[in-house]
């Protein structure tokens, strides 16, 4: 198994890691941070796995769907952080309304 | 929520090790389109391959990135920006900071802008100096004349999402498909591109920062 | 002169007007709404443009940049994109219609930014060939969508749209993961292409179950709905109608272009269809018990868009025998319940802007006060309920023969309370219309293009029942349903 393949592992992992703590935390800022994990792990996969060209080269085609990903992921995050900060000063709790009432 | 917590770690944990299989299961070799890059180098107009994709063979996602961002701006404005940050007095130290380092990161900024054609850099990485540089000077308590922060700003924010539309409408009139640049142009034309990008990246990441709109008091 | 107009790329226009409406919008926000109006009017146009060339030409292709995939991006339009994309630029022209009247200045300059760039991110998807292209065009309809979600304020708009936003990004996610397995398994993002690579094994279904979660999410199908009805109901109502008739109906397409061409013909007999199926079936059952038992009008009809959207879901586990005819349901289905929703919530704007409140108890003899709203809610409701003459009927009646000829009893009769539900809570809501509330309310006069637009657009859903033969003969252009309708 060469490093590409334990980056891409790693990659995974911060995948998983990030979807489990978007479930189980309550407070929006832990959430966003979990949504931010996930991608970081996914541009590790993308990134790792473009070095299996054997060459010194690698596959530059991810590197650029990565750097997109980065843009789009800031701009999510920002709207998600206002739109958080917005709840909170409307609710005083940075969480989600419970949803018991339905 | 601790109930929760242990349900759903076993659904986790399965889902990390199929993930893991998956890619275990890939190919050990591979160029991917990494052969079909390299040919077409010498008429992308760049020598970085990175940026070539970026801006010239899949120049449309940057387009569309490229409004991604405003758009984010667009939403956080229209939700009237969060202005829970008090305004706290700039101690000495972040004050010489920021005379020092702003002049410096534009230096970089610029550097970076230039040398992507070439080797590591291109126009984010160039708008994210900027928009360094911008927080720097948003935390020190700089803020933008009154008289500029309605339409010069909006110009700057829409610089480059509107230097790519303007550019795919040229490449259009000019009989040729979308974004394609006639290869002797085409250094200059991304060039030109990175360069609004550059702008209205570092000037949008400020601007999300600060979160409000810039209220034009010039008008009131 | 008409060579020249032939020779206008209309699928581009498709694109770049709605991105330069919006950021004109955003540079001159003093006359914004009459730069919406004319951009929607040109989109519309350009639609009409773009099919005229499909019908001449057949299937749309751009190379953008003129590299051609798999190394640049493909734009592809045949008849199901021309399809999707007359449902986006009709209920796009209703709705805006409708929006010149209902907001005001300040409401105004922050609408019609955000809606010309979800115009823009829907017309860029419907027409994108390219997997990670496609999730561009996701991003850029969702976060538009969201920020839309929000702008009434308010606790309820601000934790609808959080919730929106937080459903929508692990939507993406997934599927953007599930589109680095396939790039670095097959070596190409295009769609064609990538259907004619791939073959069965790990990577293929960790990509499948990735991009097939991440796009149920974003489609809201039982029981992924959970963040829809607080989005949908406590949005402005010209944003509802936009979100429930457009935007969900979006990532759907995704993920059928994705089955027809990737995933179906490897792994549809395993098993997969069925699944979804059931989720579809329970959705249909879910969605419309729930909204027999809402007690404010525009959560019931967004329970309502949880239960037609299960019907989509119907046609998977019928389709490995009837082919081409379950997809041509689908597409029916979808087109007139973009159609008869739109509609729906537009009443619902209506009612509230007139009585100022959407409590269905207290709709207090709306019938004779409004009478062009309560007509146009009870057409939607013919569409909705699958009653004749109407798209719905068309739809579910095409479903209903498949599911009895293939013996599916099961599906027949998850069919037929999905259908005696629907009338159910669309009579709950009509019968109110006609009763005298126990308070009476002030009223507000409500503008007669906002009246018109939701009437015009229900009319649209029951008209379609008589358009079935050439809308199904333009579907069927360049064949988008022939891969999977032919099994080896």
């Amino acid at each position: 198994m060469s490093a590409a393949f334990l980056y891409a592992l790693v990659g995974m992992g911060l995948f998983s890691l990030g979807v489990y703590a978007l479930i189980v935390h309550a407070h929006l800022l832990r959430k966003i941070l979990a949504i931010n994990v996930m991608g970081s792990g996914i541009f590790l996969v993308l990134v790792a796995l473009a070095r299996r060209t054997g060459e010194a080269q690698p596959d530059a085609v991810p590197h650029a769907m990565v750097i997109t990903g980065i843009v789009v992921a800031i701009s999510a995050t920002a709207l998600a952080l206002t739109l958080m900060l917005k709840l909170a000063a409307e609710t005083g709790c940075a969480e989600l309304p419970d949803e018991k009432r339905e | 929520m601790d109930r929760n917590r242990w349900l759903v770690l076993p659904l986790i944990l399965a889902l990390a090790v199929g993930l893991g299989y998956a890619v275990l299961s890939l190919p050990e070799r591979t160029d991917g389109l990494q052969k079909m890059v390299a040919d077409k180098m010498e008429v992308s107009g760049v020598s970085n391959p990175v940026t070539a994709v970026l801006l010239n063979f899949r120049g449309y996602d940057t387009l569309l990135e490229m409004v991604v961002l405003l758009l984010a701006l667009l939403g956080v404005w229209s939700l009237g920006g969060a202005a829970l940050h008090r305004e706290a007095a700039p101690g000495p130290v972040l004050d010489t900071l920021a005379r020092l380092l702003v002049p410096v990161l534009i230096l970089v900024a610029a550097y970076l802008l230039w040398v992507g054609a070439h080797a590591p850099g291109g126009a984010f990485q160039a708008g994210s100096v900027l928009g360094a540089a911008g927080v720097l000077l948003l935390l020190v308590g700089w803020r933008l004349r009154p008289g500029l922060t309605a339409w010069p700003l909006r110009l700057i924010l829409v610089a480059g999402p509107g230097a790519f539309v303007i550019m795919a409408i040229f490449t259009l009139l000019i009989e040729r498909q979308l974004l394609e640049y006639p290869p002797a142009q085409a250094g200059a034309l991304i060039l030109l591109l990175e360069t609004a990008a550059t702008l209205s990246i570092g000037v949008t990441l400020a601007a999300l920062f600060l979160g409000e709109r810039p209220q034009d008091k010039g008008s009131k | 002169m008409g060579a020249e107009v032939s020779d206008i790329p209309w699928g581009l226009v498709l694109i770049l007007l709605p991105l330069m409406g919006g950021m004109a919008c955003f540079l001159w926000p003093r006359v914004t709404t009459m730069l919406g109006l004319v951009t929607v009017f040109g989109v519309a146009l350009s639609v009409a443009g773009l099919g005229w060339q499909i019908l001449e030409n057949g299937v749309y292709r751009h190379a953008v940049g003129g590299w051609g995939a798999p190394l640049g991006i493909d734009l592809y339009a045949d008849g199901l994109s021309l399809l999707m994309l007359t449902a986006t630029a009709l209920v796009g022209l209703g709705v805006s219609v409708y929006s010149a009247a209902y907001f005001r200045r300040e409401d105004a300059t922050r609408f019609w930014p955000l809606w010309l760039f979800l115009l823009a991110g829907l017309n860029a998807l419907f027409l994108s060939a390219d997997i990670f292209n496609l999730y561009v065009t996701l991003e850029l309809m969702g976060l538009a969508a969201v920020a839309l979600a929000a702008l009434t304020g308010g606790k309820d708009a601000l934790g609808g749209a959080m919730r929106y936003l937080l459903a929508a990004l692990l939507g993406s996610l997934a599927y953007l993961l599930g589109v680095a397995l396939l790039y670095h398994g097959f070596g190409t993002v295009d769609i064609t292409l990538l259907g004619q690579r791939v073959e069965s094994g790990p990577v293929l279904w960790a990509a499948l179950g990735l991009m097939g979660a991440g796009l149920l999410l974003k489609t809201a199908v039982f029981p992924l709905h959970f963040w829809l009805p607080p989005a949908h109901a406590s949005a402005p109502a010209p944003v509802s109608a936009l979100l429930s008739a457009l935007v969900v109906k979006a990532s759907f397409y995704i993920l059928l272009r994705l089955w027809l061409s990737i995933f179906g013909p490897l792994v549809g007999e395993e098993g997969v269809d069925t699944l979804l199926g059931l989720l579809g079936a329970t959705a249909v059952l879910w969605g419309s018990v729930q909204a027999l038992r809402q007690t404010r009008l525009k959560l019931l009809i967004a329970y309502s868009t949880v239960a037609q959207i299960g019907y989509l879901f119907l046609a998977f586990p019928l389709a490995a025998a009837a082919g081409v005819t379950a997809w041509h349901a689908v597409i029916y289905l979808a087109f007139s319940h973009a159609l008869a929703k739109a509609a729906m919530f537009l009443v619902a704007g209506n009612l509230l802007r007139f009585g100022g409140h959407d409590r269905i108890a207290d709709l207090d003899r709306v019938v004779q006060r409004l009478p062009l709203t309560t007509g146009a809610f009870a057409l939607a409701g013919v569409s909705i309920m699958g009653l004749p003459p109407s798209g719905g009927f068309i739809g579910k009646w095409l479903l209903l023969e498949m599911a009895l000829a293939q013996g599916r009893w099961d599906l027949v009769v998850v069919m037929i309370l999905g259908g005696l539900l629907a009338a159910g809570y669309i009579f709950k809501v009509l019968g109110r219309a006609f009763t005298q509330a126990e308070v009476t309310h002030k009223s507000r006069a409500v503008p007669a293009c906002m009246e018109w637009a939701a009437l015009l657009l229900a009319i649209g859903a029951v008209l379609l029942g008589f358009l079935a033969v050439p809308v199904l003969s333009v579907v069927g252009i360049g064949d988008p349903f022939g891969v999977s309708g032919v099994r080896p």
